[in-house]
């Protein structure tokens, strides 16, 4: 029934061209910065949403990046409830130039592939990376990237690591090449033999950054976590243990509340839209009130001029709104090559769409319902005067 | 012997009063005007500026309500209809011409022909063809694609006519159609409006032209919201 009326509120739409233009420019901008922040908010709370209810991240008490003993790793494994530990190791991986970051971890082989079985490998690769102990898993962007397939023979850097011999550059083997499920996950890390790693470095020896637990029940998790860190009390590498996803969560508060900030610019910028295409509207409308007039004249109820502003303002919304979240995904994708080294899982979130729908309704309905009421009330006689 | 049926006007006005409030004043302006109006003729509305003329014709028109008496057109009471029924009735009844056309100038003069039948349940295809068709008979079809501000008034008015006849109503309401045209696009609506009483419109037309009135059947002429003169 609508789609009758669709001439009309384009035309209507193109009466001033400019003023159009500058309202779905404001719009347009809105559901860019939605869609960008969207990505964002995404990008830091995706490794929060993915991480796994049994599996604990045991760092040092005092920050992340000082090191455990390796002889914490028997010790773990022997605290009842533990079902398997694996160590993790910040390499700090940079390829030909400094600006392409890799994240690198050099890590506990098959333990580890174990506890993580997110990783999507085939067997062959799981053999094929066990079997070589230069050998790497890497993740599918940085093979599409780099061009890099299995087989391959790449030199990795180190901004933190050096060789015995002084070198900075660890020659590593393509083993196999990994995906993520659909559920989510992070494609871009490198996975190396912490035993390969351990006896090449020059320094730090007998050193990890983490270790990462799968507890056997993890409704026990809690308990677990209690026990390791008294394992460990007093020492001179006290532990602080905690389940993978609040460990996630306390490192995206480190930067402040992302979701906070996020929300708070979103709504300065949509109610910045909404009193723009809300002064639009009730311009528009001031303009026609004797067409408006003309209408009613002719038959049409004051429920249906209500509804062709409404429809008019929601029309406005909702072109604007598609522009700009397509511009978003576009932006999005332009900047993925930096971003991805940082926040690995940078896109727009599915749901973001939704939420944008949800928006234009909102919007769309606010921005027109002052006009609307008045083109609903307005009396045809006197709308006729005003020719 | 029964006695010959007695035949309803079409329009049956009853003492009707109509009132405007100015601020604190009290404007009168229809002053228990009575009359009937006959399917099929032609008359013109006179009478000074203030006389009621086009207050009447949006009363007739269901554009607006009385205050008091009866107004009723094919023996249907307007003022007991709800706003809604009011808007219905002038859908399928009335066509309105006004002095200064009202097209929607950002359509096209087939779009604006078309815009009473986006009301009714016309595929859009018979909806554009009725369109053409009215404008085909007020000599229009060449300027289907133009927009208003690229007709003149006379075209303009014409386009005006052939949106107010779409939809087939049996009363035609025309507020001074002539007032803006100069004398022979004034003669061409008029030679419309005519032929289109002579194939059984009903029209009421206010007018402030001898020369516009000299076209209709009958000459009603207004002063203080009453009628004071009635002339064949």
């Amino acid at each position: 029934m609508i789609l009758r009326f669709l001439p009309l509120l384009l035309s209507n739409l193109r009466r001033r061209p400019l003023r159009t233009a500058f309202t779905l420019g404001s719009i347009v901008i809105a559901f860019l910065m939605f869609g960008l922040l969207g990505a964002l908010g995404n990008a830091f709370s995706a490794g929060v949403e993915i991480a796994g209810q049994d599996r604990l991240l045991v760092i040092h008490k005092v920050s992340l990046i000082q090191p455990l003993p390796e002889s914490y790793r028997a010790r773990i494994r022997r605290i009842d409830g533990v079902s398997a530990v694996s160590s993790a190791t910040w390499f700090g991986g940079v390829y030909q130039d400094d600006r392409n970051q890799l994240p690198t971890f050099p890590v506990d082989d098959a333990v580890y592939l174990d506890i993580y079985p997110e990783y999507v490998i085939t067997p062959a690769g799981r053999e094929r990376w066990l079997a070589d102990r230069r050998g790497a898993i890497v993740g599918r962007p940085f093979a599409t990237e780099y061009g890099w397939k299995v087989g391959d023979t790449v030199p990795l850097r180190s901004n933190i690591w050096r060789q015995a011999d002084g070198s900075d550059t660890w020659e590593i083997n393509i083993s196999e090449i990994y995906d993520v499920p659909a559920t989510g996950g992070d494609p871009r890390n490198i996975l190396l033999h912490y035993d390969y790693f351990e006896e090449t470095r020059g320094r730090g020896k007998g050193l990890v950054h983490w270790y990462i637990v799968k507890v056997a029940d993890p409704a026990r998790a809690a308990r677990v976590a209690r026990d390791i860190d008294e394992q460990f009390a007093n020492s001179p590498y006290e532990t602080q243990t905690s389940t993978e996803k609040a460990f996630a969560q306390s490192f995206v508060n480190q930067i402040g509340d992302i979701g906070a900030i996020l929300r708070g610019v979103v709504a300065a910028v949509f109610f910045t839209m909404l009193v723009v295409t809300a002064n639009t509207m009730a311009q528009s409308v001031r303009e026609r009130t004797a067409e408006l007039g003309v209408l009613k004249t002719l038959g049409f109820t004051g429920r249906a001029v209500t509804l062709l502003v409404l429809a008019e303002s929601l029309l406005l919304t909702a072109m604007g709104a598609v522009l700009g979240m397509l511009l978003a995904g576009f932006a999005v994708e332009a900047l993925g090559g930096t971003v991805r080294q940082y926040l690995p899982i940078w896109e727009v979130p599915p749901d973001a769409w939704l939420h944008a729908g949800v928006m234009i309704l909102v919007t769309g309905l606010l921005a027109g319902a002052a006009p609307a009421w008045n083109a609903m009330r307005l009396p045809i006689v006197q709308a006729l005067r005003q020719v | 012997m029964a006695a010959a049926p007695v035949p309803t006007p079409l329009v049956r006005i009853r003492d009707l009063y109509k009132q405007f409030r100015r601020g604190p004043e009290v404007v009168h302006v229809l002053e228990g005007l009575s009359l009937d109006i006959e399917a099929g003729e032609f008359i013109a509305l006179m009478g000074p500026s203030g006389s009621g003329k086009s207050t009447l014709l949006n009363l007739l028109g269901g554009l607006d309500r009385p205050t008091s008496g009866s107004l009723c057109v094919h023996g249907l009471d307007l003022g007991q209809l709800s706003d809604n029924a009011l808007a219905s009735w002038r859908a399928n009844n009335v066509g309105f011409i006004f002095q200064m056309y009202n097209l929607l100038p950002v359509l096209t003069a087939e779009r604006n022909v078309e815009l009473p039948l986006l009301l009714t349940e016309l595929p859009g295809g018979e909806r554009l063809r009725r369109a053409r068709a009215a404008l085909r008979l007020v000599g229009l079809s060449d300027r289907a694609r133009h927009r208003p501000g690229q007709l003149s008034g006379g075209q303009e008015q014409r386009v005006g006519i052939a949106r107010a006849i779409v939809t087939d109503p049996s009363l035609l309401l025309c507020d001074e159609p002539t007032g803006d045209l100069d004398r022979k696009s004034g003669d061409e609506v008029l030679d419309l409006l005519g032929a289109l009483n002579e194939q059984g419109k009903t029209v009421v037309m206010v007018t402030h032209d001898p020369h516009a009135a000299e076209r209709a059947r009958r000459l009603l002429r207004l002063e203080d919201g009453r009628v004071v003169e009635s002339a064949l």
